[in-house]
């Protein structure tokens, strides 16, 4: 074969795609299909060539090879088509075709509306096979063609897609019939009373698939959409099959038009009532569901609880923000207490402090007149007092509480003029450092 | 020939004469391959390349083809028909409402025969339907012999797919009565591929066909995998229901109803006037097949009265209805028989004698897409004339294979020989991206390829050439619906604008187009190997040759056109 040509890209290399050889097996073949291929043409001629290469081939091989092989040439007898033969059937007359059963007639029974035209065709021919008036008469029975008839008649009506939809229409032995009241009422019984009802209802309906019932697990969703789907239900149903005979038209012509009118409303009729069974049925089905009781509750219970946890989620809400509202007051009361209580300390302490400077700066003055204001022996006189207390004042002026509380803690108690004076000269000396005292500036103290 | 024999050699091939029949329920065809390598069918004594399968007795006289078919009318219990079914069949298994009209099959030991007057004698015989087949072969072989001046001495048969091997063997007892080697059977559908694909102008192309075979009894439809030239068949259906005869019955009932319209008597009722009836109706619906009217007269029709009417076309076409959709439904369900979709077939044959009709052409044309060739005289000029395709085929495979011994071509349709793995999926490549989610897959190797297969497909590179990769992986057939969207208004005005005519035309259009709208996708399957090709330049082609062994292991075999080397790789087979 010439090698094809696709014009669309192959796509790039991603990067980092490293293989041996540029070669990267990833998977297998699926399993294949065993098929014959026929024996014909020149391109078979050229493929046996190939495959036989002088071999011969034993009747074992060709046994086991045909074994596998794939059937696609089905068998004539499907078992499915055998049921026994019903003898008052047998015995119909086939010029009242429109009372017999067409499936039972070929043996579909089972099948019904749900039978394949293949299905239906290998049924015709099997009939065919047994009651054809000439194997009849050779099985030296009576030439009697009168159930042939029936089977042809019956295949006609069921080959026709539109005859067999209005036989279908009006196969009273494919509908299954609703639960009487009294079946209803017992519990526990719903699905399986109803489910077999509106499977067969199913077959009508334009739309297929068809919602079913479903069981006692199925969802809201499903139940809900189930029953808004059967009372909008677009059934094909209709019911010529039963009309009264046309009579042809080389009759009379009112004669005719009155028929078909009549036929024509007797249809109308039976639609109507048709809708109105189905739509009767499906309330029966509603009233009865167990499931929509439940959910009812449900939904109830579901609106409690949620109506409950609003309620209780406001009332949290509620008081969560008295709670917070308390706490702020509270907060800003004791903000306030402790404001006040710390005005008060510190008036206190500044009073203290006060005292204690008073008493220190007492201590400070105190000590200098203790030994004497420096004077080695007798009285001092008024200008050396004078002078001391100026310069113990000047001192004092620079020092900050601490500092006084230090010193009048290290004068406590000295009453050796060495000792008070060498204490005095190194807070001199200390405050000078500190650049808050001149030197100089302190005459006695300084020496 | 005999004096070879009576040297005691037997008859090498180069003396054969090999002819293909394409044997029938309703008619025969001859044809033979001349030295053009042109398949030919051969017209019989009086001019018929669709002999009637019939045979008819007139005081120990036999009659053949049309003359044996016009006695069904005044000689119906010494004529045979629509016999062919009935060869190697049990009295239990065969269906005889075809022949009601001729003589009856009877249970004769275990198969069937008829009785009929077929000597001047005045008992009748029983003559077995083997024998009969044998003359009605004899007839053809004479009629091939005296055609070509030489005697033909081999025939290859077609039959339809579900003939059975108990039955096979009784006809090839029938063409060796008859005194002609038989070189094969071949299936009617098969033959049917083979004329179309034989044609020197057909070139060999993966393709799924379906063969509607539809003939006067019977509608048998086949689909197809050809590959490399080769068929396999995927699934078959024969129906009873919807074919040639009962275009004929929707014909008689029509004129029968006429008939009684005018004078009161239904020529249904007499076995003679049915008979011409039918005989003149089948002539009727040919002619509607070809021209738009037809008429339709017949002498003494019933009760001495002439008749004579016609019948249009759209009339004829409006009475089959139920029949041209019988035929339809059958098309559509073998196609979901062999699991496959409406879209995945690539061409549709119509055989038989029934396929000249134009609507039912036109029918079948409707439900395959747009790009399925339907192969029928009506909707394609080149179309090989129906009637013949069978036979047609049926001679180039007699062609083919007059050279060989008759047990070198039973060795090689041995099963061990024509039973093959075929395929399950598609093996291909992804295109555009190596990521199977958004990568286009293109297949090399198509599901139902018989392995060992080998097939080679060029791609193109990105633009700029550089590096490629090249994902093999399996495709599984995927049919993608979508709902058309609604097409704005605003474009319907631009078009209106544009050109007048045309608007209407895609008003029209879209109108129609409330279907969803399906196409042909492939999923990505198993991943089977990934290869690089490096440095490809700018606008280079890479070749990629798929090879599948008869074990399924993969050889790939990839390399830049033009350049001398390339990368290899093998995918080892599979264990099961």
């Amino acid at each position: 074969m010439a090698a094809a040509h696709v014009a669309l890209p192959l796509p790039v290399l991603p990067q980092g795609w490293t293989a041996e050889k540029d070669f990267k097996p990833l998977g297998k073949i699926s399993k294949p299909i065993q098929r014959s291929i026929e024996p014909v043409g020149p391109h078979f001629l050229a493929h046996a060539r190939r495959k036989r290469h002088h071999r011969t081939f034993s009747e074992d091989e060709r046994i086991q090879a045909q074994e596998n092989v794939k059937k696609v040439e089905d068998d004539d007898d499907a078992g499915e088509i055998s049921e026994p033969e019903d003898p008052v059937m047998l015995q119909r007359d086939a010029k009242d075709w429109k009372g017999q059963d067409h499936y039972a007639v070929l043996g579909l029974s089972k099948y019904r509306h749900r039978a394949t035209e293949e299905q239906i065709k290998r049924a015709h021919r099997k009939k065919v096979l047994r009651h054809h008036p000439d194997k009849r008469a050779a099985s030296g029975g009576t030439e009697d063609d009168s159930f042939f008839k029936c089977i042809q008649k019956a295949t006609e009506i069921l080959l026709d897609p539109m005859r067999r939809q209005q036989f279908d229409s009006v196969d009273e032995n494919a509908d299954v019939e609703p639960p009487t009241k009294k079946d209803a009422a017992q519990k526990g019984k719903f699905f399986k009373l109803w489910g077999p009802v509106f499977e067969s209802e199913a077959r009508f309906s334009k739309i297929q698939p068809v919602p079913l019932l479903g069981d006692d697990s199925s969802t809201k969703d499903h139940v809900e959409n189930f029953y808004n789907f059967w009372y909008n239900f677009d059934s094909w149903r209709s019911f010529e099959y039963q009309d009264e005979d046309v009579p042809d038209d080389n009759e009379n012509r009112d004669q005719k038009r009155h028929v078909e009118r009549k036929n024509n409303n007797a249809r109308k009729k039976k639609k109507t009532e048709d809708t109105a069974r189905l739509r009767h049925l499906v309330d029966d089905a509603l009233a009865g569901d167990e499931r929509i009781k439940r959910f009812r509750t449900e939904e109830r219970a579901n609106k409690n609880k949620k109506k409950n946890e609003r309620e209780a989620a406001e009332r949290k809400a509620k008081e969560d923000a008295e709670a917070a509202k308390l706490e702020a007051a509270r907060k800003e009361k004791e903000a306030e207490e402790l404001a006040k209580a710390s005005k008060v300390d510190a008036k206190k302490a500044k009073e203290a402090a006060k005292n204690a400077a008073k008493k220190n700066k007492r201590v400070l003055k105190g000590s200098v007149k203790d030994v004497n204001y420096f004077v080695e022996s007798g009285d001092a006189n008024a200008n050396v007092v004078d002078s001391v207390l100026n310069e113990v004042d000047a001192v004092i002026a620079k020092l900050e509480p601490e500092e006084l509380a230090d010193l009048a803690a290290k004068l406590n108690g000295k009453k050796d003029i060495a000792g008070v004076k060498g204490i005095w000269i190194e807070e001199v000396k200390r405050l000078e450092g500190a650049g808050k005292l001149k030197t100089g500036d302190m005459k006695v103290l300084a020496a | 020939m005999s004096a070879e024999e009576d040297n005691g050699v037997t008859v090498t091939p180069p003396e054969r004469l090999a002819i293909g029949i394409a044997f029938g329920n309703s008619n025969s065809s001859i044809a033979h391959t001349g030295s053009d390598g042109k398949p030919v069918v051969i017209a019989n004594e009086e001019g018929d390349r669709q002999i009637p399968s019939v045979l008819s007795y007139i005081e120990g006289e036999e009659f053949h083809g049309n003359q044996a078919k016009t006695q069904l009318i005044r000689n119906s219990k010494n004529t045979v028909a629509y016999f062919r079914d009935y060869i190697g069949k049990s009295f239990d298994s065969i269906d005889p409402s075809a022949s009601h009209a001729s003589a009856h099959p009877q249970k004769h030991d275990k198969t069937v025969a008829f009785s009929i007057h077929d000597t001047s004698s005045e008992s009748p015989n029983t003559v077995t339907v083997q024998e009969i087949a044998s003359r009605h072969l004899k007839r053809l072989i004479s009629s091939a012999s005296d055609f070509l001046g030489q005697s033909v001495n081999a025939v290859v048969i077609t039959v339809p797919t579900n003939f059975s091997e108990d039955q096979k063997k009784e006809l090839e007892a029938a063409a060796r009565d008859a005194k002609v080697e038989l070189l094969q059977f071949i299936p009617e559908p098969i033959a049917a591929a083979l004329a179309y694909d034989a044609r020197p102008e057909t070139e060999v192309r993966d393709k799924i066909i379906v063969v509607a075979d539809l003939g006067g009894t019977r509608s048998d439809v086949t689909v197809l995998a050809s590959r490399g030239g080769m068929y396999s068949i995927l699934a078959t259906s024969h129906d009873y229901e919807f074919a040639g005869q009962n275009l004929d019955q929707v014909l008689i009932d029509h004129f029968a109803k006429e008939f009684i319209k005018k004078n009161k008597s239904d020529p249904r009722e007499n076995p003679r006037g049915l008979a011409k009836l039918k005989h003149e109706s089948e002539a009727t619906k040919k002619a509607l097949s070809l021209g738009t009217n037809a008429t339709i007269s017949i002498e003494s029709l019933s009760e001495g009265i002439d008749f004579s009417s016609t019948v249009n076309r759209i009339r004829y076409e409006t009475l089959a209805n139920k029949v041209f959709g019988g035929i339809t439904r059958l098309i559509e369900d073998t196609v979901k028989k062999a699991e496959l979709d409406l879209l995945d077939v690539d061409e549709v044959i119509l055989s038989g004698g029934t396929s000249h009709t134009p609507k039912i052409a036109s029918n079948i044309a409707t439900i395959f897409s747009q790009t399925t060739r339907v192969l029928a005289p009506s909707t394609l000029a080149t179309a090989i004339n129906p009637s013949e395709l069978t036979a047609r085929g049926a001679a180039i495979q007699a062609s083919l294979v007059q050279e060989f011994d008759v047990d070198d071509i039973v060795q090689s349709a041995h099963p061990m020989v024509t039973v093959a793995p075929h395929l399950h999926n598609a093996i291909g490549v992804l295109l555009l991206s190596g990521d199977a989610s958004r990568g286009i897959f293109r297949p090399v190797l198509d599901p139902e390829t018989p392995v060992p297969a080998k097939r080679t497909v060029t791609f193109a590179t990105p633009r700029e050439g550089g590096d490629v990769l090249i994902k093999i992986c399996e495709g599984i057939r995927d049919i993608k619906v979508t709902k058309p969207e609604p097409k704005p208004k605003t474009n319907g005005a631009t078009v209106k604008d544009a050109d007048e005519d045309d608007s209407d035309m895609s008003d029209s259009d879209e109108e129609e187009e409330e279907e969803d709208l399906r196409e042909r996708a492939w999923k990505v399957g198993t991943e089977l190997a990934e290869v690089a090709i490096k440095g490809v330049k700018k606008g280079g082609k890479v070749e990629i040759t798929l090879n599948v062994n008869a074990e399924l292991g993969l050889q790939v075999v990839a390399r830049e056109v033009g350049s001398k080397t390339g990368v290899r790789g093998v995918v080892e087979k599979p264990e099961h």
